[in-house]
């Protein structure tokens, strides 16, 4: 789990922070309700989640809560199996 | 009793020397919208009231009264106006949803120079093209944001300032820029307010269109006549009201409304920077006691998502008035609102262009759900003929919305771009682009764009835009763009790609694609689904038919093919 987890943060921190963006990211700053990733970017990070992992997450689980933080990622990517 | 009262009744005996005579303008004189939204509300007598109260990230609040505003803004002015920033030189405002965007925002107009507020999200493309084109002098903007400016500063050599927020002092600052601080600097008790006139520019907003560049529709002072009335009428704003807009500033609402509307009005006013997320919006409304609400139709159909037990939780019954702008709002949305809130939230139609409010649903007056409303007292407005541009004698036909041109807020060019601008009217009518019908009881019933533009989540996405930016990808040989329906953004970007020789589809590909265009440009612009074809759809003159794909993707009728290329 932990290192799924460090993917999807390294992920995260390298495709939507900007270079000079030095904010802590942590597995539980919140990344939607803190407007790191916005509604429309939640697509990409789904897309890539998706991708990575050879799932499809139905888009009424692809909420801004289940993709809030790293770690309620992870919680969701263990309903497809995924640790 | 509503501010507009009867709007039969206001149609009647309206003009809009009403406006000037509440504010105190006389024709000729001095007109400043940094000063009528900070100084004369203080001369009023309501210097200690609230201006703003900001809610941040992590619930960080700061508040000011309309006396720190009018120091504070002072302060910004005399600082800009140290830098040598000449009146009529542009600067752009590029921050998150913070105090020193709203400050800044007056603080520029006050030493006369020209806001240009910019969506912070833009990526460093969408940034250089608005940049360049304005001859940006400065761009104030947050630590966070400031590579983007360095990744393009090679190719502005107008742009001198690049001045920070936010520096914490952890890295030395680079070439052009320079601290400042909001919370440090001394409040400014006078400032020499610049004289503006009513037609000297104030705004530079910057929209796309099917072809071309993004164009920056440019604004004047005396835009504050329209924004003033409107807000009082439309938004119905009230003495006592806590007023919140969702918009950013860095589109027109924000600034609008966003800035103008509340603060000319002398109503104390709610932002919150933070993502979206109904529970703390809810919160937010319950915390501050938010009594008029003027959102967009995408939030408020991702609320819908969210529930109905949510809204349960909070104590929202401090809401008055509910108002909606950026794209049309739906019957559903309407009467959910009218179930959950206990009050319809009222669809307002305008533009860029038009900088205040045209088309709207006003208080006391019948709300048919999904319906514009009608044209503001003072607004010419009409269906003109798709070629002919003349009125549609009957109701319930279709053609182009068109507005008399001469209201105060109209927007007075297209920066550097008169020849797009004059093409904007036709037969003396302004033609806005969109097509509607009228009903027999004068509403106005939008039916959608006239041409290419998408709009989604309320934002237009120039296609062309787009395209260009995805032929800059090594993988891409053609595209075509197009909206396609979504839920909750009314359409969202599709893009139609042929990949060069050498290259395969593939969900990499797609990711990267999606990545490349959304940090680019910006999210919105961002395909939400790529689609990778062999061949687009062309006519024999080697044009792109987008109407084609355009029309697949919303289960229309594709028309006349009589044009395309052969198979």
């Amino acid at each position: 789990m932990s290192e799924l987890k460090e993917i999807v943060l390294n992920y995260v921190k390298k495709e939507y922070l900007d270079e000079d963006d030095d904010r802590e990211v942590t597995y539980s700053t919140p990344l939607i309700s803190g407007g790191i990733v916005d509604s429309f970017s939640m697509v990409s990070l789904k897309r890539f989640l998706e991708t990575k992992y050879k799932i499809q997450i139905p888009d009424a689980k692809a909420t801004p809560e289940a993709f809030d933080t790293v770690d309620n990622i992870a919680v969701l990517l263990k309903e497809f199996g995924k640790e | 009793m509503s501010n507009i009262g009867s709007y039969e009744e206001r149609l009647k005996d309206f003009k809009w020397e009403i406006s000037e005579t509440e504010l105190g303008y006389k024709k000729g004189g001095h007109i400043n919208i940094g000063e009528y939204c900070s100084d004369r509300i203080c001369r009023l007598g309501k210097g200690e009231k609230l201006a703003l109260i900001w809610e941040g990230h992590g619930g960080v609040h700061k508040q000011y009264t309309f006396n720190q505003l009018r120091v504070l803004t002072n302060a910004i002015a005399q600082y800009l106006a140290d830098l040598g920033i000449k009146p009529g030189e542009r600067v752009c405002l590029f921050m998150d949803k913070v105090p020193e965007l709203y400050f800044g925002f007056l603080g520029v107009l006050k030493m006369g120079g020209i806001c240009q507020p910019l969506f912070s999200a833009f990526g460093a493309e969408s940034l250089l093209t608005r940049l360049q084109d304005a001859e940006t002098t400065a761009i104030i903007t947050q630590k966070k944001h400031v590579s983007k400016v360095r990744n393009i500063l090679n190719e502005l050599p107008h742009l001198q300032h690049i001045i920070v927020v936010d520096d914490d002092k952890t890295k030395p600052l680079r070439e052009r820029e320079k601290a400042f601080s909001m919370d440090e600097v001394k409040p400014l008790e006078t400032f020499d307010i610049y004289p503006s006139l009513a037609e000297t520019p104030s705004v530079l907003h910057y929209t796309s269109g099917t072809t071309g560049k993004p164009k920056g529709a440019q604004h004047v002072h005396y835009s504050l006549i329209s924004q003033y009335i409107t807000a009082k009428y439309v938004l119905d704003l009230q003495d006592d009201d806590i007023y919140w807009c969702t918009a950013d500033p860095g589109w027109v609402t924000g600034t609008s409304y966003g800035i103008i509307g509340p603060w000319v009005n002398g109503v104390t006013q709610c932002v919150l920077d933070a993502g979206f997320k109904a529970e703390t919006w809810y919160k937010f409304i319950q915390d501050h006691r938010i009594s008029m609400w003027y959102s967009a139709p995408t939030a408020i159909r991702s609320l819908m998502k969210e529930g109905n037990e949510v809204v349960q939780k909070f104590d929202l019954s401090s809401l008055r008035h509910l108002c909606s702008v950026g794209e049309p709002l739906n019957a559903e949305a309407v009467i959910w609102s009218q179930e959950v809130f206990g009050k319809p939230f009222h669809d307002t139609f305008w533009q860029t262009e038009t900088g205040s409010m045209m088309i709207c649903n006003y208080p006391g007056m019948k709300v048919k759900p999904g319906s514009m409303g009608k044209p503001f007292p003072g607004i010419t407005a009409t269906v003109v003929d798709l070629k002919t541009y003349e009125p549609l004698p009957r109701k319930g036909v279709v053609g182009l919305i068109a507005i008399k041109p001469g209201w105060p807020s109209m927007f007075r060019t297209y920066w550097r771009n008169e020849e797009v601008y004059r093409s904007k009217f036709k037969n003396d009518w302004y033609i806005c682009g969109d097509r509607a019908s009228i009903d027999e009881d004068g509403y106005f019933w939008f039916v959608g764009r006239d041409d290419d533009v998408i709009n989604t989540g309320g934002h237009l996405v120039g296609p062309f835009e787009v395209e260009s930016a995805l032929l800059e990808h090594e993988a891409v040989a053609e595209s075509a763009v197009v909206g396609k329906p979504d839920p909750v953004n009314m359409e969202v970007v599709k893009a139609f790609i042929s990949l060069k020789p050498g290259f395969e589809a593939s969900e990499m590909l797609d990711l990267d694609i999606m990545n490349f265009i959304r940090k680019r440009l910006s999210p919105l612009a961002m395909p939400q689904e790529i689609e990778f074809i062999d061949r687009l759809p062309k006519t024999r003159s080697g044009k792109i038919m987008r109407r084609m794909l355009r029309a697949k993707e919303w289960g229309q009728e594709i028309g006349d093919t009589s044009t395309l290329e052969d198979e």
